[in-house]
């Protein structure tokens, strides 16, 4: 009779290995239990299950308790986004990016409008360009926070989730501030921004720079060196860096497997090449890597802060563009030109010229495509977003095979998938 | 520009934009190949496979290829030492209206080199199918599907082509498509009949739960579910039920008056696709 192996575990601080990394402690050495041979079994998560982050179904064939396969189904949010985009005018379309990842909704917003601008030849200001890579690196630590949070609570540890949105509650108050809205924040327009920053509101980011490494620093205290964590972590959903590629993730689950791609090193915009942080990369590709590295980048994330706000220049946020950016209400009220200029662009909207353009940013979960297809109307023929959750999410049954039901959930919370995005 | 009477805007908003006769797929500079290394390279290997390069937004090399050489070419880009384009970063589709051909288009990306290029192939309407491309990026796999799903366009050789965004019994048709109406083709009537009766259990059957692994059915035919009592079990049927109600305890007939008109004669989604 076959017999399959079984570990246990105790909770006991871990020592670490040769190579600097914590090893997992079993209590007895590995026991046995008898191979049952009974039948494959089909069981059914989702799509209302709170460890899918949304409603991701997954049907699982197990055999006893391990995954012989993994079938995820997808679309239960589809709101057809990239079709709505078609009936809308250009700057219409924001208010529909940022409710695909509603946990980093300014980074969507500044692709989108980086990707038309890149399409219709505009430059934005010196002061745009520093704004938008503030407001995208603070949603970067925004997405990652909920991310250590929820994947925390999926593996059973409650308080790390309680400590990450009381920090997230603060970067809602900087959204809210800059936007009026705390999530569905529009905050980009074609050629700018809706506004400029309130007065006020770099004194609270730097405030939010300077209190937030306590909290990163408390939440690793709590979780790097457990045993619990790193039992539920370690070597759990590993994949190569070759296979990662092959498979199209991007972002921090890419660079857990020790591929150093960073759209923001590789292909950079804003001047990101001119800012001075590190590639955060891992080098097993396991959750456990892809939680350091995470961890880590929100600090990076906080030094191209800081880099950022001693740079910010003045000077105007819009670009000087009457084709795209509306006049100010004195210059409407009293001058004839201004008053058409207004006119044309409430009526028509923004006009772009035909032609095309794929542009790409690193969101927090990856690298973030817009592409879209002018034929010089004021709506576009197509607009097609490269969602990185939903790539990442396809290589989800490849990670999870072999391994326990209860890994499962480990292995989705550890891919930082958000739904919205996926089914857009 | 022709002034456009009310009712005209209003057909507008509901129809979106309509291409006119010059527009179409944009035409970027025409770019003499030297300007990226790969695309002389292909040049070089392929000759007249490479119908045509162009450059847009200042720095975007697109190379038009013909459908059925696409594979080929992709599968050199990736394994040739010089280009080891090894992401395939995305693969959509497009369409233009007015009955002009899609195109798929490959964006890639080189790590090693750090060299994008992207790749498209056109597609006439009536010979919507090409190579899949799961085999040399994996990542193809949920890509393709939903452009078989929203556009409609068959991959050859692909492991397991379902729909991905909408339900695998949807029957209106690739929603992506610019033919397709922004609300769907069947009446608000009939796509509530059907959501009505669709009856959830039926999702969990174990037939259901191992779809993915079972047989396939073939492409461009919808899976059959056991239809409920009274429910339409075809589109063609569809057009004409306004008057049965489906079910005994029908509260009401959401019929509009349009209902018949926007159902009736619609062909069934792969009709219009194949």
């Amino acid at each position: 009779m076959s017999t399959r192996t079984v570990e246990y575990m105790v909770t006991r601080t871990p020592e670490l290995g040769a190579d600097g990394r914590p090893i997992r402690m079993p209590v007895l050495p590995q026991g046995m239990e008898p191979e049952l041979h009974g039948e494959h079994m089909l069981i059914n998560i989702g799509p209302q299950h709170p460890a899918t982050h949304g409603v991701l179904r997954l049907v699982l064939e197990l055999d006893g308790e391990t995954v012989v396969k993994c079938t995820p189904h997808i679309g239960y949010l589809h709101s057809s986004f990239e079709k709505l985009g078609e009936y809308r005018d250009w700057n219409q379309i924001v208010p529909l990016t940022d409710r695909m990842d509603y946990l980093a909704p300014l980074i969507y917003n500044c692709a989108y409008a980086m990707s038309v601008e890149k399409m219709m030849g505009i430059e934005v200001t010196e002061r745009c360009k520093v704004v938008r890579l503030i407001c995208m690196e603070m949603d970067r630590i925004f997405s990652h926070l909920l991310w250590i949070g929820t994947t925390a609570i999926d593996i059973g540890a409650f308080t790390v989730f309680l400590w990450t949105f009381q920090e997230r509650e603060r970067i809602y108050n900087l959204h809210e501030a800059l936007t009026g809205a705390r999530i569905t924040t529009s905050a980009t327009r074609i050629g700018g921004m809706m506004a400029d920053l309130p007065p006020g509101w770099i004194e609270a980011l730097r405030h939010f720079i300077a209190t937030l490494p306590k909290t990163l620093d408390e939440v690793e205290t709590l979780l790097t060196r457990n045993n619990l964590w790193i039992g539920r972590n370690r070597d759990i959903g590993v994949i190569s860096g070759e296979n990662a590629i092959n498979y199209g993730l991007t972002g921090p689950n890419l660079r857990a497997s020790g591929v150093p791609y960073d759209i923001r090193r590789d292909r950079p915009y804003y001047d990101y090449e001119t800012y001075d942080f590190d590639v955060v990369v891992g080098e097993h590709g396991d959750c456990y890597d892809r939680y350091l590295v995470r961890m880590e980048e929100m600090r990076q994330s906080l030094l191209i802060l800081d880099q950022a706000i001693a740079r910010l220049p003045d000077g105007p946020i819009n670009v000087d563009d009457p084709r795209v950016i509306l006049p100010g209400k004195t210059d409407l009220m009293s001058d004839m030109e201004s008053m058409i200029h207004h006119f044309k662009l409430v009526m028509g909207g923004v006009k772009a010229p035909a032609g095309e353009s794929w542009f790409s940013v690193e969101s927090s979960k990856g690298e973030l495509g817009m592409y879209v297809v002018s034929d010089g109307g004021s709506k576009p023929v197509r607009w097609r977003v490269r969602g990185p959750s939903f790539i990442n999410l396809s290589a989800l049954p490849k990670m999870v095979e072999g391994h326990l039901l209860s890994d499962v959930i480990t292995v989705n919370a550890s891919l930082d998938i958000v739904l919205g995005e996926i089914d857009r | 520009m022709r002034k456009k009477s009310f009712d005209e805007a209003l057909h507008d908003l509901e129809s979106g934009p309509e291409p006119t006769e010059e527009s179409g797929a944009p035409r970027g500079e025409s770019a003499d190949a030297s300007s990226h290394p790969s695309v002389a390279a292909l040049r070089g290997r392929f000759g007249d496979a490479v119908l045509h390069h162009t450059i847009f937004a200042g720095d975007e090399h697109v190379v038009y290829v013909p459908p059925e050489r696409a594979h080929e070419l992709l599968q050199w880009l990736r394994d040739d030492e010089a280009q080891r384009y090894d992401l395939l970063t995305d693969l959509t589709a497009v369409d233009y209206g007015g009955g002009r051909p899609l195109e798929v288009v490959y964006q890639l990306w080189s790590i090693a080199a750090k060299r994008q290029l992207r790749i498209k192939a056109t597609l006439p309407l009536n010979a919507l199918e090409i190579e899949s491309v799961v085999d040399i990026w994996h990542a193809a796999d949920w890509l393709e599907r939903e452009v078989w799903d929203l556009f409609g366009i068959h991959f050859r050789g692909h492991p397991d082509l379902r729909r991905i965004m909408m339900p695998d019994n949807y029957a209106e048709g690739h929603p992506l498509r610019k033919d397709f109406p922004l609300r769907g083709r069947f009446s608000r009537a009939e796509q509530t009949r059907r959501s009505l009766s669709m009856a959830v259990e039926d999702f969990y059957t174990p037939d259901e739960l191992g779809a993915a692994g079972g047989a396939q059915p073939a492409p461009g035919v919808a899976r059959e579910r056991a239809p409920k009592d009274g429910a339409p079990k075809s589109s063609s049927d569809a057009a004409g039920v306004s008057g049965t109600p489906g079910r005994p305890n029908d509260p009401e007939d959401w019929t509009l008056g349009t209902a018949g008109s926007a159902a009736g004669g619609t062909p069934g989604p792969e009709g219009a696709a194949t």
